[in-house]
């Protein structure tokens, strides 16, 4: 196995105007595996995937992944990563086949025609190619921007909240897909306020406060009845209102 | 290759979504009907023998529509959440402004056929003699000022009163461009040689150039913040 990390934050830190959202956050993952970030509002689990994404440049810090300088390698960085977010990224006016012809365009996807409509079965809305996205529920359009972010089958792929208007079934569905990215030896960085989904779903979990990383562990070493006690100890807060599951 | 596959997929992307809906378009070509007409009732048929306040007016009904429809370039990428997506894609900076730059170019062209169409019924100016010359000033004059609205569209497509904003931006910049392209057009709809056109097409060139270059080095650090 490769020794040099596959993931690798040092000193991350984000400020916006006073207010600082990340405080010298250090990540280091190997390729394969798959983090559980963990936080109430405001902790900066949104803005560490955007750093790791490029999407925001980090105030100081550096972020190396995949052997790609975040900030110099731009392009050959975001061709290996899909992001699944609070926002679809759709465009509302399109179908959703054009939504996914376009993005795969950009990705610059080979055999386009045969891809899309193996992603749509795979997000369960073959029926709705046709569909213009404005006219879908949020959970549908959540389902299609699934499909977006993995159209282009990325190595990495960070999920931000990604249950977000799912339905039981979708999010079931949307489980066993991630399930599917690990068994295929993919990294995924998810943040959540699902303790007991992260906790099955990923190998390690971190939890975040204030901007910065208090608890960094294994999941295989973490007794899951003692997490949200552990998670109320490192925050500071009543875990009991968390969704479990 | 690969970057005219982007390029031409971006500018798929906001023709079909403008197909659809039709806002740019319909607001761009309402408003400048409406300049027309107002400029039309105002001055009359003292307009008739004045080709320099008419080329004024045309370039009045082209510069505001415009911006119209420039304003949306990026709002709506940034007010539909589309434009993380967008720039999450493997795709350079470059790419996405040159794109941009060419559908609200297009959009603009569109407009100003329609324009030039009701301008020449309204104004009774017989242009067909000197359509080239016109159509090389309208294209030069419409890729400057697009191209330095594109730019500051992007720029204010956070702020709160873009539109103000957007306005305060583009006009100081844009003035040579206006100013060349009504005194090019002016020149040739009085029918003066094509050879006094020269001095004001070469401002026209150069300002293009200067934005197009300006764009290509600082739009990577615009679409960062």
């Amino acid at each position: 196995m490769n020794s040099e990390p596959y993931i690798e934050a040092k000193g991350l830190i984000k400020k916006f105007g006073h207010k600082t959202a990340l405080r010298s956050v250090d990540i280091c993952l190997q390729e394969g595996d798959s983090l559980a970030l963990f936080g109430p509002n405001g902790a900066g689990k949104s803005t560490l995937i955007q750093v790791l994404c490029s999407l925001l440049q980090p105030t100081s810090g550096s972020v190396r992944i995949a052997g790609y300088e975040a900030r110099r390698d731009r392009e050959a960085l975001h061709q290996i990563i899909g992001l699944i977010g609070h926002q679809t990224f759709l465009y509302p006016d399109l179908t959703a086949y054009e939504n996914l012809k376009f993005y795969g365009a950009m990705y610059g996807v080979a055999r386009l025609n045969d891809r899309i409509p193996e992603v749509l079965d795979l997000v369960g809305l073959s029926d709705y190619r046709n569909g213009v996205v404005q006219n879908f529920s949020r959970g549908m359009q959540q389902r299609l921007s699934i499909g977006r972010a993995i159209i282009h089958d990325p190595m990495i792929i960070f999920l931000d909240e990604p249950f977000t208007g799912l339905d039981q079934q979708g999010s079931a569905d949307f489980m066993k897909l991630i399930l599917q990215f690990r068994d295929q030896g993919k990294t995924v960085i998810m943040a959540s306020h699902h303790l007991h989904l992260g906790l099955e779903l990923c190998g390690r979990a971190a939890i975040l406060k204030s901007g910065r990383i208090v608890y960094l562990q294994d999941v295989a070493h973490i007794p899951h009845s003692d997490f949200k006690q552990i998670y109320s100890q490192k925050v500071g807060e009543n875990a009991l209102h968390l969704k479990v599951a | 290759m690969q970057f005219a596959q982007k390029l031409g997929a971006i500018i798929w992307k906001d023709f079909i979504s403008e197909f659809r809906t039709k806002e740019m378009i319909l607001s761009m070509c309402l408003f400048s009907f409406l300049v027309l007409i107002i400029f039309n009732f105002a001055f009359g048929l003292s307009l008739k023998f004045d080709r320099g306040m008419i080329a004024g007016i045309l370039w009045v009904a082209f510069v505001f529509s415009g911006l119209t429809g420039l304003g949306r370039s990026f709002s709506m990428e940034r007010d539909r959440g589309t434009l993380q997506g967008l720039i999450l894609c493997p795709v350079s900076p470059w790419t996405i402004f040159l794109a941009k730059l060419i559908g609200v170019f297009l959009f603009t062209t569109v407009m100003e056929i329609i324009t030039f169409f009701i301008f020449t019924i309204l104004y009774n100016t017989t242009v067909l003699p000197f359509l080239v010359p016109l159509g090389l000033i309208i294209f030069l004059g419409t890729l400057g000022f697009t191209a330095v609205g594109t730019i500051f569209s992007a720029i204010s497509a956070t702020a709160k009163a873009r539109s103000v904003l957007l306005s305060i931006l583009f006009f100081p910049i844009s003035v040579p461009v206006i100013i060349a392209s009504v005194k090019a057009t002016g020149i040739i709809l009085s029918g003066n040689a094509l050879q006094m056109v020269f001095p004001w097409l070469k401002i026209l060139v150069a300002f293009d150039l200067i934005f197009l270059l300006v764009s290509y080095l600082t739009f990577a650090y615009i679409l960062e913040e």
